[in-house]
This record gives structure tokens, C-alpha cells and sequence, in this order.
């Protein structure tokens, strides 16, 4: 397919896989990497997790720009409330509940000038780990776990299968990571890298996860030098629940 | 909280010049002074209670709000064109940090309490308060304590007849702001009248 000048003009569009997980003490949040400018990829290791504060994350997609833009007003309102409401007053971070009523009302209101599905999560120390869905129109709902972004359409099958109440820390980011792989390779908008961000009692923490890191699905292949190398190699192992 | 309404005319009511307004459902004010501008300071309450519920989704903490009645009370005495209010509140209420107490005086000044009391026998009112053991009371005991007190402080002599209002908010009434309930309060009534019996026996 040709490219265009129209695309490198078309807007930053993060095709995307979200997702937002719960486990037993705490969340778990990830995404793929792929900003795309039409079939041009403008960012191949972009960062969709943005801290909004110490205890609350947001994973964005839809059209980067009003992800970004919505993402730095709540964080902006969010500090300013912390600071002169808690910090200063009680000592104590804002609310998950409350950074993701903020999320949800800049995308209500605006909701015929955005394009942008999120997902807010973090841990608060009075409700514990807690998943908030922000999609398209402005409604705000709290799940047990949350996937969003183009990439999400072939994981809802996956998660009505592999999600359980009550995971580990170890199994909600290995769940985390191969659904993003899963949506990865069957998503053209998404790709690149899997990142995750585990947040809960003792603070957070980032994971990176390269692309030749992550399982190969079926029929994909490895990468070869020669076709007649295909014949040699064994196949990838089946996919296994 | 309790509050001792003065009965200005036999004509009057029971129930009528309600002192007490819950503000939002988590908390409520006791208003002493002024009327019309104790009237003024609940309505801007109850406004800023929802307004932060709408953008921020959760009951405003009771801290948050005896902050922003102030910074409005205190907001009166800033200029020459507006006069302060004539009026103080005790504010009460139930957030996730448990149940709190404030007053708030007409120079815009707020502080935490335990204890506090408004009004023309404040004084007494509040030595008595202080030899209560708060710590180790039920709110339920409470609402006989205070019961207790504004009868206690009552002066016969000067003032005509009184009605005893009373609001809670605790476990017990699901940490809703309400009024005591009457059984409740009877009871109050009468263990107030016993206790003043006592006094007077003495």
C-alpha cells in the first residue's frame, strides 16, 4: 500500500490494546505500544500509561492528543486538589474514585470533541486496587478488570475465560502481558512493546517487556533467513489455556 | 447536637424555628444567632457539599467543608460594603476519617472540637462538657449528656420556656445526619429533668 502525504498530516491515532486488571492486593495495568499517523507508525515505543498521581495511573487510547490533553488537566486538577485539599489539609493522596469522576466528567462534557476511551487505575488505602472503564462517551464504571482500545475486540473472549477473583501479583501480570500479546498479533493499530505498571500497598512499579520477549501465537512465525529453513524448525507451541 | 430554642410565644408551634439543617446526608449544622443569616451560611453549605460531590464523586469531607463555610463566613468581614454574620455554627459530621466536630465563628475562624458550645451559657456549657469522659461514650449516652447540659445551663429566672432540639449522626443512625429519634429523645428529656431534680434537691 502506497503512502500517501495525507498520512503523515492524519491525526496520532493510538489503535490500541488497554487493559486494567484487579489482583489481591492491588492493579495491574498495560498496554502495547503503537502510535499510528494512518498506516504509518509514528511511535513504535510510546508510553500509554501516564502517572496522574503517585497512587493513580491511566492507560489512554483513541486519538493521542485528547488522551494527552485530558490525561494533563486531571492531573493539573488532581494536584491541585491533593495539595490544597489533602496534602495540605489531611496528609493523604487523592482517591482512585475521585481522579477517575474527574477523568470521566472532561470526557462527558467534551464528549462531541474527544476521541478518547481510558482506563484510570490505582490503589487507595480505602478501597484498596481499583479499575475505573472511561470509554468513549463519558460513562465512568468500576470493574473487577477493564480492556479497551481496537486491540480489546479480540480479548473479550480471552477474559471471560482466563480472568479469576483474587489473582497474585505473578498471575495478573503474566495475564496482563499475554493478552496484550494475544491482541498484539491479531491487531494491526496495536504492536511494538508490552508495558505494564503494578500498583498497590507499597507503591509502583513499571515493567517492559520487548517484543522478542513475548510467545508467538499460532501461525506466527520466527523470523528466518532462508525459507528453507522453515522446514527445519518445529512449530511454535499450540496455544494452551 | 443539641440546640435550646427559646420559645417566643405560646402561639408558636412545636417543631417550628427548626436550628438544626443537615447539610448534605452525611452531616449536618447547628445554627446559633441570627436566623436569616444562620439560613444563608446552611444554603452555601449545602451548595458547596454538592458541588464537590458532583465534580469530585465522593461526600465531601467534613474538614473540606467547615474550611469552605469559613472562608465564606470569613469572606463578610472582608469588605466594608458586606457586614459579617451574626450568626455561629457547629458543624458535625461522619466521613471516612470517622465522625468530626467543628464550630465556626462569625470571624470566619474554624477549628476542630471535640466539645464546643455556642450561645449565652456557653461557658457553663462548656465546663460541662469538659468533666464528660468522651472517649469512652456511645453517641447514644451522648444525646442524654447534652440533654443533660442544655437543661442544666437553662436560666429559669431570665428566660421563658424552651424546646430541646437534638440531631446525631453515628454508627447507630447509619452515619446519616438525623434527627434523634423521639423515643430517644424523651428519654433525654427525662433523664435531664431527673438530673436537675437532683441538683435542685441538693
Amino acid at each position: 500500500m502506497d503512502l500517501k502525504m495525507e498520512d503523515f498530516n492524519a491525526p496520532h491515532s493510538m489503535g490500541t490494546t488497554i487493559i486494567g486488571v484487579t489482583y489481591n492486593g492491588g492493579v495491574v495495568l498495560g498496554a502495547d505500544s503503537r502510535t499510528s499517523t494512518g498506516v504509518y507508525v509514528a511511535n513504535r515505543a510510546s508510553d500509554k500509561i501516564t502517572q496522574l498521581t503517585d497512587n493513580v495511573y491511566l492507560c489512554r487510547s483513541g486519538s493521542a492528543a485528547d488522551s494527552q490533553t485530558v490525561s494533563d488537566y486531571v492531573r493539573y486538577f488532581l494536584h491541585q486538589h491533593t495539595d490544597f485539599t489533602y496534602r495540605i489539609q489531611l496528609g493523604q493522596p487523592a482517591t482512585v474514585k475521585v481522579a477517575a469522576n474527574l477523568v470521566r466528567l472532561l470526557s462527558y462534557n467534551n464528549k462531541n470533541f474527544l476521541q478518547t476511551g481510558m482506563i484510570v487505575g490505582g490503589w487507595d488505602k480505602y478501597e484498596g486496587g481499583k479499575i475505573y472503564g472511561v470509554p468513549l462517551g463519558g460513562t465512568i464504571i468500576e470493574q473487577p478488570f477493564a480492556i479497551g482500545g481496537s486491540g480489546s475486540s479480540y480479548l473479550y473472549g480471552f477474559f471471560d475465560q482466563a480472568w479469576k477473583e483474587g489473582m497474585t501479583k505473578e498471575e495478573a501480570e503474566q495475564l496482563v502481558v499475554k493478552a496484550v500479546s494475544l491482541a498484539i498479533a491479531r491487531d494491526g493499530a496495536s504492536g511494538g512493546v508490552v508495558r505494564t505498571v503494578t500498583i498497590n500497598s507499597e507503591g509502583v512499579s513499571r515493567k517492559f517487556y520487548p517484543g522478542d520477549t513475548l510467545p508467538l501465537w499460532h501461525e506466527e512465525l520466527e523470523p528466518q533467513n532462508s525459507l528453507l529453513d522453515m522446514m527445519n524448525v518445529a512449530s511454535p507451541e499450540p496455544m494452551n489455556m | 447536637m443539641g440546640v435550646e430554642k427559646l420559645i417566643a410565644s405560646k402561639m408558636m408551634l412545636p417543631g417550628s424555628n427548626r436550628r438544626i439543617h443537615s447539610v448534605h446526608r452525611h452531616s449536618g449544622m447547628a445554627v446559633a444567632g441570627l436566623a436569616a443569616d444562620g439560613r444563608q451560611i446552611v444554603t452555601r453549605a449545602k451548595s458547596e457539599a454538592t458541588n464537590y460531590e458532583s465534580v469530585y464523586g465522593e461526600p465531601i469531607p467534613v474538614k473540606e467543608l467547615a474550611q469552605r463555610v469559613a472562608s465564606y463566613v470569613h469572606l463578610c468581614t472582608l469588605y466594608w460594603w458586606l457586614r459579617p454574620f451574626g450568626c455561629g455554627v457547629i458543624l458535625g459530621g461522619y466521613d471516612r476519617d470517622g465522625p468530626q466536630l467543628y464550630m465556626i465563628e462569625p470571624s470566619g475562624i474554624s477549628y476542630r472540637y471535640f466539645g464546643a458550645a455556642i450561645g449565652k451559657g456557653r461557658q457553663a456549657a462548656k465546663t460541662e462538657i469538659e468533666k464528660l469522659k468522651l472517649s469512652e461514650m456511645t453517641c447514644r449516652q451522648g444525646v442524654i449528656e447534652v440533654a443533660k447540659i442544655i437543661y442544666g445551663v437553662h436560666d429559669e429566672a431570665k428566660d421563658k420556656a424552651f424546646e430541646l432540639e437534638m440531631s446525631w449522626v453515628c454508627d447507630e443512625s447509619n452515619r446519616q445526619h438525623q434527627k434523634v429519634p423521639d423515643e430517644l429523645l424523651e428519654e433525654a428529656k427525662a433523664a435531664a429533668r431527673a438530673a436537675l431534680e437532683e441538683m435542685d434537691a441538693d
